[in-house]
């Protein structure tokens, strides 16, 4: 017997049990007919008292009693008007139980609901436009952990990033994830002054990972899908409260400390924004279920950021031997430098001059010494280690020294 | 019916979030979406049996919301029933607009016949609602007799409750959901009326 609820009804089977639809009940006027189960088959009714009879009825016009006391209760039809008509009723209310319909909106519905709203009455308190696409990726997150049941929650996920140009990876679970997500959204929500969902527990340093490890660690059982609801809620929180923090800041907002470095605000939430649709497809994946990139918009906004944080993080690996070393010849702060030209595809897409010697020098056209041209998520991928750097690029030309140090620099932005 | 989880939320809430949309707080708009979305598609969906008029109403309810916040009084009842009620008006509205439409342009059927897609789809809908409102041991039981075919013995023995209690619930869970063809009797056709005693 399938105990599949959706097919159910398909089983023809099952239709002799279940009591016809109202419709026709209704139709004809006539008194509901008796279940098969007692009226093809000579059962001899049982001596049930009155209470007992009426407490049949809901079982009764489910065809979810015994056949014995099926004939009871149609027996006692014929005598008491009251439960006759209560059973008519409870009959016709089973010809309205349902199969569920497909629960999964479309998530690009959110935001043109939203959008027609915001047209036709204008917030005096927007989200800002920095923390639009984490409204967004954690709505669409959010939509496709709806329907997830024990076995999607607990599906083994792998985190991959690169550390030290390695390719580096940790096992968890779908439930793991959204913990992960928690505790490094948490380092938002402590610079906002918010709680921090790690609560008690110390991490040994204030970084993601290690803040990750220590909440994994400190729980008695693995994460369960319990964890959705406290980091669902804490999204909502941050939305909310940066659309009270003013959007208009040159320097993009208060410091958000991540341990070993420090994002303004505006650029923390974006990098959450990223990480979130990131681990959803983690999670996608591992489920495997389809996910969509971010909206062009959005999308954007990241690969922005990714360009704009690039020039620091090769200076750092210049610093530490990881990247070839600056031209001998010095450039002062704002003046043009040796460029790459990062031309992003599709979508969202763009072109960034990433000044290659100085993050204090200015991208230029003029001094561009290579060009590297690559599909927005594709390059989004490359900057959460997901693919391996050197064969990231589409297409490349010139400098393969410098072409190489991007990429390589690009993949280090990664991290569990 | 079993899926979807309806976790009871606290009047204050409903409160809050009134407030926060009449002072026009946009990220609290974003809240009820992800609140009550599902619920005003499913709803408009049952009715109007059409995606894209689903996403219609869905785009109408919220703006509803959003422009008019002051038109839900916390007083009467939980924002979630109020959201329903609306759904369900403006979609039986649609429906009624489209057939008439229909039935203008020469299409087939009679008034009558008119007014009683109507009122099954708005029966259908409400349907759904008490199903979904009403309390989850109630829908558990549903669920098991109805879509998984166990008898109320299985049912009590699934459920971890006794035979009485078990016939008890289905009895119960019936009734609600019959409540759900009663505001629907002809003559009460012009005003859809609330739909959230049950929950």
């Amino acid at each position: 017997m399938t105990e599949d609820p959706f097919h159910a009804c398909d089983d023809p089977g099952h239709q002799a049990r279940v009591p016809l639809p109202r419709d026709s009940v209704e139709d004809t006027g006539a008194p509901p007919p008796a279940p098969a189960t007692a009226a093809q088959s000579a059962v001899q009714p049982l001596t049930l008292e009155h209470p007992v009879l009426k407490s049949l009825l809901g079982a009764w016009a489910l065809a979810a009693c015994a056949p014995e006391e099926a004939a009871a209760v149609e027996e006692h039809l014929d005598e008491c008007g009251a439960c006759a008509d209560e059973a008519l009723r409870l009959r016709e209310a089973v010809g309205l139980l349902q199969r569920p319909e497909s629960l999964d909106l479309d998530p690009a519905l959110r935001t043109r609901v939203l959008e027609s709203c915001l047209e036709r009455r204008p917030p005096r308190i927007p989200v800002p436009e920095w923390a639009a696409a984490y409204d967004a990726e954690t709505a669409r997150l959010d939509a496709l952990l709806q329907d997830f049941g024990d076995a999607e929650w607990h599906a083994p996920v792998r985190l991959r990033w690169y550390e030290a140009d390695e390719a580096a990876s940790r096992r968890t679970t779908v439930a793991g994830v959204i913990a992960h997500l928690m505790t490094v959204d948490g380092l938002v929500a402590v610079a906002l002054g918010l709680d921090d969902p790690l609560g008690e527990v110390t991490a040994e340093r204030p970084t993601p990972s290690a803040r990750t490890e220590a909440y994994w660690r400190a729980a008695h059982f693995p994460p369960t899908r319990s964890v959705r609801a406290p980091w669902r809620e804490q999204t909502h929180s941050l939305v909310r409260t940066v659309s009270f923090t003013g959007g208009q800041d040159a320097r993009g907002g208060m410091p958000v400390q991540y341990g070993d470095f420090e994002l303004p605000l505006h650029d923390a939430m974006l990098d959450r924004a990223f990480e979130c649709w990131v681990h959803a497809e983690d999670i996608a994946d591992a489920v495997d279920y389809p996910y969509d990139p971010p909206s062009g918009r959005h999308l954007h906004h990241m690969v922005d950021l990714a360009a704009r944080l690039l020039p620091s993080v090769l200076q750092a690996r210049r610093r530490s031997g990881l990247a070839a070393p600056a031209e001998r010849r010095l450039v002062a702060a704002g003046e043009p430098g040796r460029s790459l030209r990062l031309e992003i595809e599709g979508s969202g897409g763009g072109e960034w001059l990433i000044p290659l010697d100085s993050p204090a020098a200015k991208g230029s056209a003029e001094h561009e010494v290579a060009h590297v041209a690559l599909d927005g998520a594709e390059f989004c991928r490359l900057a959460a280690g997901h693919v391996p750097p050197l064969e990231a690029a589409a297409g490349q030309v010139g400098d393969r020294e410098a072409i190489k140090d991007v990429l390589l620099a690009a993949a280090s932005l990664s991290r569990m | 019916m079993a899926t979807r989880d309806v976790s009871p939320v606290p009047p204050r809430w409903d409160r809050t979030m009134q407030q926060r949309l009449a002072r026009g707080e946009a990220a609290a708009l974003g809240e009820l979406y992800d609140r009550y979305a599902s619920l005003v598609h499913g709803l408009a969906h049952r009715v109007l049996g059409d995606e894209r008029a689903a996403d219609a109403i869905t785009r109408d309810v919220f703006a509803h919301v959003w422009e008019h916040p002051g038109t839900y009084d916390p007083k009467q009842g939980p924002l979630r029933s109020w959201v329903a009620a609306l759904t369900h008006r403006l979609a039986v509205q649609r429906l009624r607009a489209t057939e008439t439409a229909a039935l203008a342009r020469g299409g087939p059927g009679s008034t009558e016949d008119l007014e009683r897609k109507v009122r099954r789809a708005s029966v259908a809908a409400r349907a759904d609602y008490i199903v979904q409102s009403m309390p989850a041991p109630l829908r558990a039981a549903l669920e098991s007799a109805y879509f998984k075919r166990r008898d109320y013995r299985q049912t009590a023995a699934d459920l971890g409750v006794t035979e009485d209690e078990a016939r008890r619930r289905l009895r119960l869970g019936l009734q609600l959901l019959a409540t759900a063809q009663d505001a629907a009797a002809p003559g009460s056709r012009g005003t859809p009326p609330e739909i959230g005693g049950a929950a």
